[in-house]
């Protein structure tokens, strides 16, 4: 469904990716692991057009990603919950979950979607009214989920969900983005927290500086060393 | 000594209307943009001569001619920021400084080419016409300007908080690029902010026309203000610059009143200093709500 393939893209002259070849099938889900700086976020971010490719490509359910300005790419159905959250803070949950639907085929059933959204996150419902910027860390991290599945997105791709969290915070997210991939949804997760990723996703890839040096299912990484490796950076 | 308090008070609040729409035209370019309008008072200017001449060739009231000003300017703004604004946006503010300050210059001058610096006047049956009540004088033009000025801020308002253009607007204040993950284009909506901005600094001059002289540097009275009270009011925010802007009104009133005819501007300023040393972010709190 998803395919990186060859992608490179850059920050002004500083490279952040080279050759990176990624796919996700309708319905899995995937790990991007790596230490920081290793390109994970630049590579979602490739995905929704905010950074473009220098080279290579990238193909959403045969619709090339290149060729469309960044605000189109969420109408094919990829949600990116980005790195810190990135509520907005001066609106309230609601307002947010709302802004999440903001695509013409998402709004149709925006209602619907809510209520789904409020059961997932039950918390969220308790405070639709409140505004995002004074919730805590771990409800923001719930709302920005809430906010990409109110997209009702085929794709749903989480830049370090777990960042920030205190642990048990940590585990009500994971079991949420468990509970979503059940339900259907691919999952393309960039995540630090390395045995959880792999116990959440099929396959992963693993990145250092800006290439993928590694990918397997995760039975075949956890076992690996070199993957533990890559995150420590030695 | 009370009733004197209280016409100053009032003829404050008057005016202050007028700066508010100005004022809540730049913090909504500031808030979504993120640039700064220097020719802000230009179009408060062009709203004016647009509204001198319906009214001097077409017989148009200049209160009714807000339906042709808001719209025209509305376009005029859409199409600025297509063609000009959104060339300079980017990580580097000088040059936006530049184009906007450039702006001012540009339509200054040519004001002054094509309509001279005369002073010019539109006479209505309501330019003399007050209310009196309680000893107090309330000039009709000046209330009705008031009237809508705060409708209209209302509107802008309840515009931001129930629309989904509205919402999209505001998330794109706050967070551009997560605004784009979103699926709202960044373009469109800096098109529909830049426009709805301008439309309100076309409207203060229909408003203005009835009991204020169009001139070609009219609109520099009224965008100092704007800008004091966007300052007072915490940049971006709409409602903070709405009640910076009446205070602001009441401030210089009083200021004219009980200190001198030509302090009213040392009032207001006064007051700037004071906030920007006690609270530098502004009274207000917040980006644009």
């Amino acid at each position: 469904m998803l395919e990186l393939s060859g992608a490179s893209a850059a920050y002004g002259s500083v490279p952040a990716i080279s050759n990176v070849s990624i796919e996700v099938g309708e319905g899995e889900a995937v790990g991007l692991l790596g230490a920081n700086g290793a390109g994970k976020s630049t590579t979602l971010r490739a995905i929704s057009g905010l950074v473009r490719l220098t080279s290579g490509s990238v193909t959403f359910a045969g619709s090339d990603l290149a060729k469309l300005p960044p605000y189109k790419i969420p109408e094919l159905g990829i949600a990116h919950v980005p790195e810190g959250r990135q509520v907005f803070p001066e609106m309230t949950v609601q307002e947010n979950l709302e802004i999440g639907a903001f695509v013409p085929k998402a709004k149709a059933d925006r209602a619907q979607t809510m209520e789904l959204v409020y059961q997932i996150f039950p918390r969220l419902a308790e405070r639709r009214r409140q505004l995002a910027g004074t919730m805590s860390g771990g409800e923001q991290q719930m709302l920005a989920v809430g906010r990409g599945l109110m997209l009702k997105p085929r794709l749903l791709m989480l830049d370090e969900p777990s960042l920030g969290l205190a642990p048990v915070m940590t585990d009500v997210t994971f079991e949420k983005i468990a509970e979503i991939h059940r339900m259907g949804t691919a999952i393309l997760l960039v995540e630090q927290n390395v045995s959880r990723a792999l116990s959440l996703v099929q396959r992963a890839y693993v990145l250092e500086s800006g290439r993928v040096i590694m990918h397997g299912t995760s039975a075949e990484l956890a076992g690996n060393r070199e993957v533990q490796a890559a995150y420590l950076g030695i | 000594m009370l009733e004197t308090v209280a016409q100053a008070v009032i003829n404050g609040l008057l005016i202050g209307g007028i700066y508010a729409l100005v004022s809540i035209g730049v913090t909504l370019i500031f808030g979504v943009v993120k640039i700064v309008n220097f020719a802000q008072g230009e179009f408060v200017m062009i709203g004016m001569y647009l509204s001198f001449y319906l009214a001097t060739q077409f017989g148009l009231d200049p209160l009714l001619s807000l339906f042709v000003t808001m719209p025209a300017l509305f376009a005029a703004g859409v199409l600025i920021q297509h063609f000009l604004i959104r060339r300079v946006l980017g990580p580097n503010d000088m040059p936006q400084i530049f184009l906007t300050f450039a702006l001012s210059l540009l339509l200054l001058n040519l004001a002054l080419m094509l309509f001279t610096a005369n002073y010019r006047t539109v006479h209505t049956s309501y330019s003399d016409a007050a209310l009196h009540f309680a000893g107090l004088y309330v000039p009709v033009a000046k209330l009705i300007a008031f009237v809508v000025a705060m409708a209209l801020s209302g509107a802008l308002w309840v515009f931001l908080h129930t629309t989904d253009l509205g919402k999209a607007m505001r998330a794109a204040a706050q967070n551009r690029d997560v605004a784009t993950l979103m699926g709202i284009n960044p373009n469109r909506v800096f098109a529909v902010a830049f426009g709805a901005a301008l439309a309100l600094a076309g409207a203060a001059g229909s408003l203005l026309m009835p009991f204020y002289s169009a001139y070609p540097f009219v609109g520099q009275v009224f965008v100092l203000m704007a800008f004091v009270a966007v300052v007072l009011g915490t940049l971006g925010n709409v409602i903070g610059a709405l009640v910076a802007s009446l205070m602001m009104g009441v401030a210089e009133s009083l200021g004219i009143q009980f200190v001198g005819a030509d302090s009213g501007l040392i009032v207001v300023f006064a007051m700037l200093l004071l906030t920007l040393a006690l609270k530098p972010t502004g009274l207000g709190g917040g980006r644009v709500r």
